[in-house]
């Protein structure tokens, strides 16, 4: 396994993190605060975790006043996408290119 | 989009979509190596059968940044057909075949490009771990697939 894929594995590995990325990933952006509720551990572990997230690039944080905002990188994860997936998109970007490409050539 | 393919347990991926282009117009553009360069990567391709090239871009992670081909098939302006990866450059050791047909149609031309020759285990990016992970990581493409 390549070290982008080994690194994601062992950041999601741990059901904490993994519950506070999916939470995270189903919707809005949560302060620590909010992600602490109902979370069962403490905000000083939840800060810690996010920090791990955010180093794996499956997490970012905007700061908004006093707090910092959290919301899910689901790109983080593309590593994980096997080579079938990640082609089949690539050939769609590169297919866009093409046609970009023969619009400026001439006929 | 993904079919099954021609060859029993390997899966290929096919992309099509018409252009309001000649075929022959298309065809420089897959042909012509200061072209592809343009769309699709840095390359030392020419059209000739049995031409080794290898196209070249930024490496990443698992993939050394250059793909080793060679074309097999040259009829223009209809059929390109390249081997692309020779099992040397990922640490899948994927090797597949790249083929483009071209099909005039009364607007333009249908292109149409298939790469066979995935087998199983390229198709989950997963393999070989156990547990719950590929019902997780399931969950978890499903959300990425919303991007």
């Amino acid at each position: 396994m390549d070290a982008a894929s080994d690194l994601l594995f062992r950041t999601l590995g741990d059901p904490t993190r993994r519950a506070l990325f999916e939470r995270l990933a189903a919707g809005e952006a949560l302060t620590v605060r909010a992600l602490t509720e109902h979370s069962g551990v403490s905000q000083p572990a939840v800060s810690k975790h996010l920090s791990v997230l955010r180093r794996a690039g499956l997490v970012e944080g905007r700061a908004a006043g006093r707090e910092t905002h959290y919301r899910a990188r689901a790109e983080g994860l593309k590593p994980l996408l096997g080579w079938m997936a990640r082609y089949a998109e690539f050939w769609e970007a590169r297919f866009d290119a093409l046609e970009d490409l023969l619009k400026r050539m001439d006929q | 989009m993904t079919d099954a393919g021609t060859h029993q347990a390997t899966k290929s991926i096919v992309v099509e979509r018409e252009m309001p282009h000649s075929p022959e117009k298309i065809w420089r553009a897959l042909t012509t190596s200061a072209l592809i360069a343009d769309w699709l990567m840095e390359n030392d391709f020419e059209a000739e059968p049995g031409r080794k090239f290898q196209f070249r871009a930024k490496p990443m992670p698992g993939w050394k940044g250059i793909t080793n081909c060679e074309v097999t098939e040259l009829d223009p302006p209809n059929r390109l057909a390249y081997r692309w990866g020779d099992g040397t450059e990922s640490d899948s050791g994927l090797r597949t075949l790249v083929t483009w047909t071209l099909t005039p149609t009364p607007g333009g031309t249908l292109v149409r490009m298939e790469q066979s020759g995935f087998r199983p285990e390229d198709e989950a990016g997963y393999q070989g771990m156990s547990g719950g992970w590929p019902h997780i990581l399931a969950g978890l493409e499903r959300v990425a697939g919303g991007l």
